[in-house]
C-alpha cells in the first residue's frame, strides 16, 4: 500500500528511533511543530529510551521502565507516526519511497539515524545460547534472565562498554572475567601506564582481567560452556557478553546509493551525497570522524532540525570534541581526546600516585589540551575537560593544569548559563528543564534525576546541578525578608525604589513612616540614608540621626573613640607642599600615628573629635571618604609618565576618575585602580572596577574584583579606546550597581549574582536602552557633590564636634 | 537635679555628651521628643555611647554594635553589664539630670 503524500505539509521520514532519531524529531518539533508531517521507523518495538542508561539497568541501579524518554503515547500526542518494530528494508531515492516490508511511505526528506550495532568477531561459537551483545533493552533483559543461577561470565572486550557490562554482571552474583586483546584495558582512551592502573582498580572490584588475550572460540555445544583463547588456554563460563566494538549500520544507505566510507558520509549540513537524504548519529562519518558517544549527536540533530525547518538555514555542525567518564561505581576515570595521538612536538604532563592508584596524563599541543586521561581521582577533571572542550590555553606552569586549575577558575556563575544551555550531555537536559524541576520542589540530586534524568548518565554534570539547586532553591525556599533592602522596610530594592520615587519620599523618617514595618533599627536607617541620597541628590532631606557616626563626623571611629583623617590624594600623586602641610598638621594636633595606607594615601590616626574641623581646615584638602559606603579611591601606577613599560597614562586617567566619582555613595564601598600596562602594578584585577592599559591606546575595564578576606579576580567588562569612554563605561556600571545591588553587597558578589553576560549586555550593548539615563545619573551625582569636610566651618547640627561640656557638680545643683 | 543645657542643644534623634562632675554621660533626644541619659561609656570596651545610634528603644554602640535598653540599660548580649541610666527631666526647655 502507498500512503498518499500529504498535500499540505512536506513529509519527513526518520529511519531509526534511537538516541539520534528521536532527538531529531524533538528538535524539529521544537523549531517548528507544524512544518512537517513526521514518520519514524524504529526496529526496536518500543518508544525510545536512553541507551546509555542500559549500564544502570544491567547493574540493577535503574529499572528498565525508568529509562524511557518518550513512550508510544508521546508520538501520538505530537502527531508523529511511529512504526515501532518495523525495520526499513529499502530506500528508493529516485521515487523517494521508504519501504519496510509491505509498507511504503513517500518522503520529501529522509534522515538515516540507524546508529550502529555491536561488532561480533568472526570466531566459532558466537551463536551458542548464553552469548550476548550489549546494545539494546532486550539484550539487557536477556542477559539478566539468563544470568539467573549462573556462576561465571566472560566479557570479551575491555573497553568502556565492556567494563560497564562486567560491573553490571557482578551485580548478578557472577564471577566475571574481562578479556582484552590489546596489551592494556581501554586501549582507545588510555596509555599503557593508565591501562595498568585501571586494571588494578578493576581487579580490586573483584573482576578478573586478562589482557593481551585474543579469543579463539566460544565453546558449546548448544549452550556456552567456555571460552578458548588464542594461546590455547580455556576459561569455563556460563555466559559471554561480546563487547568488541561497534559497526555503523550503513547497509541500507549503501544499497540506496548513498556514499558510505566507514560510515555514511555527511557534510556540515548533515547532507549525504543524495538530494533530500540526510544522516545523524553514530551511523555518520563527518570530516573523517565517527563518534560513539551521545554528546556529538545532540549538536548534529539541532543543526539538522534548524536547517530542515528553515528556522536556521545556515546552521551547521562542525565536529565535536569527545570527552567521557566511565560509569562504573568505584572506578574514577575521565578521558578526552585520543591519548595515543602523540606527536614529537607535543608536551606530555603526567602525575602518578601509585598507592592511591591515581594517574593523570595530559597531552598538550600548541598550548592546548589535545587529549587527557584522569584515573583514580577526578579532582581536576572538570577543569581539564572544560579547557579541552573550549580549547582554552593551558597555564604557563603546566603543573597548574592539575593542581591549581581549581583556584584559577572563576566560580561558575549559574546565572550566566543560558536557559537553553545543555547541562547534562548524556541525557540532553537543558538548564531550563532542571530549573523548572527545582521550582517544582525537586530539590535533591536524586529527585532531579528522577524528574528530568539529568545527572543519571556519567554523572559529570552533578556539580552544576547542585549549583543550580542552590541558586534556584536558595531563593525559592528562602525567607522573603532576605530580599528586603533593609530590615525595617518589607520591600526589595526595585519595589523600594519605585515607591520612594512614586511617593517622593526624601527623608529616612518619611520612608520608615510610610513604608516601614514600625521598627527603626540603625542598619535600616544607614541603608536608607545612603539610598535616598543617591536617588535625590540635592533634594535629599538629610536627617543626621539616620547616619552612622563615621558619616556624621566624616572620619573612621577608632577603638578609643578618636577618628582617622584620610584626605583625598587623587591618583596617589602628592606634592612637597602637601606633605609639609601633613607634617605641620600632625604636629599641631599631636596626631599619634601618621600612616601610609594601602590605598596610596596618608592617614592621620587618633585625631580627637573636637579637633576634626581644625585638622580639615589646616590640611585644606577634600575628604577621602575612607569611612563610608562610597567611592573610595582609585589606585594608579605611574604609567607612561615615568615607567619604561607604560603604554598609557594610567595616572592621568586615575586622577580624572577620582575627580569625577568622589563622593558617590553606593550600597557598599567601591575601590578602583588603573594600571598603565598589563603588568598591572596597580592590582586593578582585584578592584571593584579596574582599568588596565593594553597596546595601542586601548583600555580594558574589569569589574567585580576584590582582595580582602576572600579574593575574586575581576571579570572583563569591555575594552575601549579612550579615557573618555573608560570614564563613561565606569560610570554606567557604577550607577547600575548603585541601582541594583543589595545593601552592603560588594561588586564581587553583585557581578556573579547578576551574571557577567547580562551586565555586559546592559552596560556595553545597552540592551535595555539605559545608557543615557545612567550617564545622566552620573552627571546629577557629580553636580550634587559637596565636600563633607566643609562642615568644618558650618556644623550640620548642634554639638557635632563637641567632646562633652564639663559641668561641675556643686555649682549647678539645685 | 543638675541643669545641663537647653533642649535645642541636643540634636534630634541623637545624643550629646556631657561631663558631670567628672562622669561622662550621654543625653539622648528622640524624634518623639523623649529625653534620657546613660553613662557615656559602653560596658563592653568603653565605646562612646553618645556617638551611637538609636534603634527604637535601644542605643547602639558605635564600636561593636552592642545594644542597650534606654530605660533599664540592659544589654542585648549575654554576660555584658547593663549601662547606668540616669533620670532626666525637661522643664521649660531646660534639661536636667539626677545623678
Ligand atoms: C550500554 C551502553 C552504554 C553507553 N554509555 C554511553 C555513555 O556513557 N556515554 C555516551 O556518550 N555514550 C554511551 N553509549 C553510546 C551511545 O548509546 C550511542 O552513541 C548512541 O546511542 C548513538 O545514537 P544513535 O541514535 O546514533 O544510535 P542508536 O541509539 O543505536 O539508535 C539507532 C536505532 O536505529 C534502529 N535502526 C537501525 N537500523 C534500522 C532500520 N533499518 N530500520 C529501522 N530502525 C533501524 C536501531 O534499532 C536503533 O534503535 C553507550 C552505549 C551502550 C550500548
Ligand atoms: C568596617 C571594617 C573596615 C574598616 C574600618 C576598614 C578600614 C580601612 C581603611 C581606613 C583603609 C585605608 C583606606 C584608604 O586609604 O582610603 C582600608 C584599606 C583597605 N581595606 Fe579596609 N576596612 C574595613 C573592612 C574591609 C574589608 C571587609 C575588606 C575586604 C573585603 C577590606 C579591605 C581593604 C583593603 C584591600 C584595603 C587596601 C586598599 C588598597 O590597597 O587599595 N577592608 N580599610
Ligand atoms: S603597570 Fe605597567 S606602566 Fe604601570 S608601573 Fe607597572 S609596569 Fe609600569
Ligand atoms: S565598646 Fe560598645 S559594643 Fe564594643
Amino acid at each position: 500500500m502507498i500512503v498518499p503524500l500529504n498535500t499540505h505539509r512536506p513529509r519527513l521520514v526518520v529511519i531509526g528511533n534511537g538516541m539520534a532519531g528521536a532527538r531529531l524529531v524533538e528538535d524539529v518539533l521544537a523549531a517548528d511543530p507544524l512544518k512537517f508531517e513526521i514518520v519514524v521507523f524504529g526496529e526496536e518495538p518500543y518508544g525510545n529510551y536512553n541507551r546509555i542508561l542500559l549500564s544502570n539497568v544491567l547493574n540493577g541501579s535503574q529499572d528498565a521502565k525508568d529509562i524511557f524518554l518518550n513512550p508510544l503515547s508521546w508520538y501520538a500526542e505530537h502527531g508523529v507516526t511511529l512504526h515501532a518494530g518495523q525495520r526499513v528494508t529499502e530506500v528508493d531515492t529516485v521515487q523517494r519511497i521508504v519501504r519496510a516490508g509491505e509498507r511504503e511511505v513517500t518522503y520529501d526528506a529522509v534522515v538515516f539515524a540507524t546508529g550502529s550495532r555491536p561488532f561480533v568477531p568472526p570466531v566459532p561459537g558466537t551463536t551458542h545460547h548464553g552469548v550476548f551483545v550489549f546494545r539494546t533493552i532486550d539484550d539487557c533483559e536477556n542477559i539478566a534472565s539468563y544470568a539467573e543461577g549462573k556462576k561465571k561470565a566472560v566479557v570479551i572486550g575491555g573497553g568502556l562498554l565492556g567494563l560497564e557490562a562486567a560491573k553490571g554482571l557482578l551485580a548478578h552474583n557472577l564471577e566475571v572475567t574481562v578479556v582484552e586483546r590489546s596489551p592494556w584495558l581501554m586501549a582507545m582512551q588510555l596509555d599503557e601506564a593508565g591501562g595498568k592502573v585501571l586494571q588494578e582498580t578493576i581487579e580490586a572490584l573483584g573482576i578478573r582481567v586478562r589482557v593481551d588475550t585474543g579469543t579463539a572460540e566460544i565453546v558449546g555445544p548448544g549452550s556456552v560452556t567456555g571460552v578458548k583463547y588464542e594461546d590455547g588456554t580455556l576459561d569455563e563460563t556460563d555466559l559471554v557478553v561480546i563487547s568488541a566494538g561497534i559497526r555503523p549500520n550503513v547497509e541500507l544507505a549503501r544499497a540506496a546509493g548513498v556514499a558510505v566510507e566507514r560510515a555514511i558520509v555527511v557534510d556540515d549540513q548533515l547532507r549525504t551525497n543524495v538530494e533530500h537524504v540526510y544522516a545523524v548519529g553514530e551511523c555518520v562519518q563527518h570530516n573523517g570522524m565517527i563518534y560513539g558517544l551521545v554528546a556529538p549527536l545532540w549538536d548534529q540533530t539541532k543543526a539538522l532540525a534548524q536547517q530542515l525547518t528553515g528556522v536556521g538555514p545556515t546552521a551547521c555542525y562542525t565536529g565535536s570534541k569527545i570527552a567521557t567518564k566511565l560509569k562504573v561505581m568505584g572506578v574514577e576515570l575521565a578521558s578526552m581526546g585520543v591519548i595515543r595521538d602523540l606527536q614529537p612536538t607535543d608536551e606530555v604532563v603526567v602525575f602518578s600516585e601509585p598507592r592511591r592508584r591515581v594517574y593523570w596524563k595530559a597531552i598538550i599541543r600548541e598550548g592546548r589540551v589535545n587529549a587527557a586521561c584522569l584515573l583514580g581521582d577526578l579532582g581536576p577533571a572538570d577543569d581539564v575537560m572544560t579547557l579541552f572542550q573550549r580549547g582554552g590555553a593551558v597555564p604557563e606552569r603546566r603543573l597548574e593544569l592539575f593542581f591549581t586549575a581549581g583556584s584559577q577558575r572563576k566560580e561558575t556563575s549559574y546565572a550566566d548559563l543560558a536557559d537553553s544551555h545543555q547541562v547534562c550531555d548524556c541525557n540532553g537536559v537543558s538548564k531550563k528543564t532542571i530549573c523548572d524541576a527545582i521550582r517544582a520542589e525537586k530539590c535533591t540530586l536524586p529527585a532531579i534525576g528522577k524528574a528530568t534524568r539529568a545527572g543519571t548518565g556519567c554523572g559529570s554534570c552533578k556539580k552544576v546541578i547542585k549549583g543550580l539547586i542552590e541558586a534556584v532553591a536558595g531563593d525559592v525556599a528562602a525567607d522573603p525578608s532576605e530580599n528586603y533592602y533593609v530590615p525595617a522596610v518589607p520591600l526589595d530594592k526595585p519595589a523600594l525604589l519605585a515607591e520612594v520615587r512614586k511617593r517622593s519620599l526624601k527623608s529616612v523618617s518619611a520612608v520608615l513612616r510610610e513604608l516601614g514595618d514600625g521598627s527603626a533599627d540603625e542598619k535600616s536607617k544607614m541603608g536608607l540614608s545612603s539610598l535616598l541620597h543617591s536617588v535625590w541628590n540635592e533634594e535629599f532631606v538629610d536627617e543626621r540621626d539616620a547616619r552612622y557616626i563615621n558619616d556624621r563626623l566624616h572620619g573612621n571611629i577608632q577603638k578609643d573613640g578618636t577618628f582617622s583623617v584620610i584626605p583625598r590624594i587623587p591618583g596617589g600623586v602628592t606634592t612637597a607642599d602637601a606633605l609639609i602641610r601633613f607634617g605641620e598638621v600632625a604636629k599641631k594636633y599631636n596626631v599619634p600615628m601618621v600612616k601610609i595606607t594601602g590605598s596610596q594615601r596618608i592617614d592621620l590616626l587618633g585625631v580627637q573629635k573636637e579637633d576634626l574641623p581644625g585638622v580639615w581646615r589646616d590640611l585644606g584638602m577634600p575628604s577621602g571618604h575612607a569611612y563610608t559606603k562610597a567611592y573610595r579611591m582609585c589606585k594608579t601606577c605611574v604609567g607612561t609618565e615615568f615607567c619604561r613599560f607604560g603604554t598609557n597614562d594610567s595616572t592621568g586617567l586615575g586622577i580624572a576618575i577620582e575627580n569625577r566619582f568622589q563622593g558617590f555613595e553606593f550600597p557598599a564601598k567601591v575601590k578602583m585602580a588603573v594600571s598603565g600596562c598589563p603588568r598591572n602594578c596597580a592590582e586593578a584585577t582585584v578592584k571593584d572596577v579596574g582599568i588596565i592599559a593594553g597596546e595601542g591606546g586601548e583600555w580594558e575595564i574589569v569589574i567585580g574584583g576584590g582582595a580582602g578576606a576572600s579574593v575574586r579576580k575581576a571579570d572583563v567588562l569591555c575594552r575601549v579606546s579612550s579615557k573618555e569612554e573608560a570614564i563613561q563605561m565606569t560610570g554606567r556600571f557604577l550607577i547600575y550597581y548603585r541601582e541594583n545591588a543589595k545593601w552592603l553587597e560588594r561588586t564581587y558578589d553583585f557581578v556573579p549574582r547578576i551574571g557577567l553576560s547580562k551586565i555586559i549586555d546592559i552596560i556595553v550593548n545597552d540592551s535595555l536602552g539605559l545608557g543615557e539615563w545612567l550617564d545622566q545619573e552620573v552627571q546629577k551625582t557629580v553636580n550634587a557633590f559637596v565636600d563633607p569636610w566643609t562642615e568644618a566651618n558650618v556644623p550640620a547640627y548642634p554639638g557635632q564636634f563637641d567632646a562633652g561640656r564639663s559641668i561641675p557638680l556643686n555649682v549647678l545643683s539645685s | 537635679m543638675i541643669r545641663l543645657c537647653v533642649l535645642d542643644e541636643i540634636p534630634l534623634g541623637m545624643a550629646r555628651p556631657f561631663v558631670v562632675g567628672g562622669t561622662k554621660i550621654a543625653i539622648y533626644r528622640t524624634r518623639e521628643e523623649q529625653v534620657f541619659a546613660v553613662a557615656d561609656r559602653c560596658p563592653h570596651k568603653g565605646g562612646p555611647l553618645s556617638d551611637g545610634m538609636l534603634a527604637g528603644d535601644q542605643i547602639v554602640c558605635p564600636l561593636h554594635a552592642f545594644r542597650f535598653d534606654r530605660n533599664s540599660g540592659s544589654c542585648d548580649q549575654p554576660h555584658v553589664c547593663p549601662v547606668t541610666a540616669y533620670p532626666v527631666s525637661v522643664q521649660n526647655g531646660i534639661v536636667s539630670v539626677d545623678m
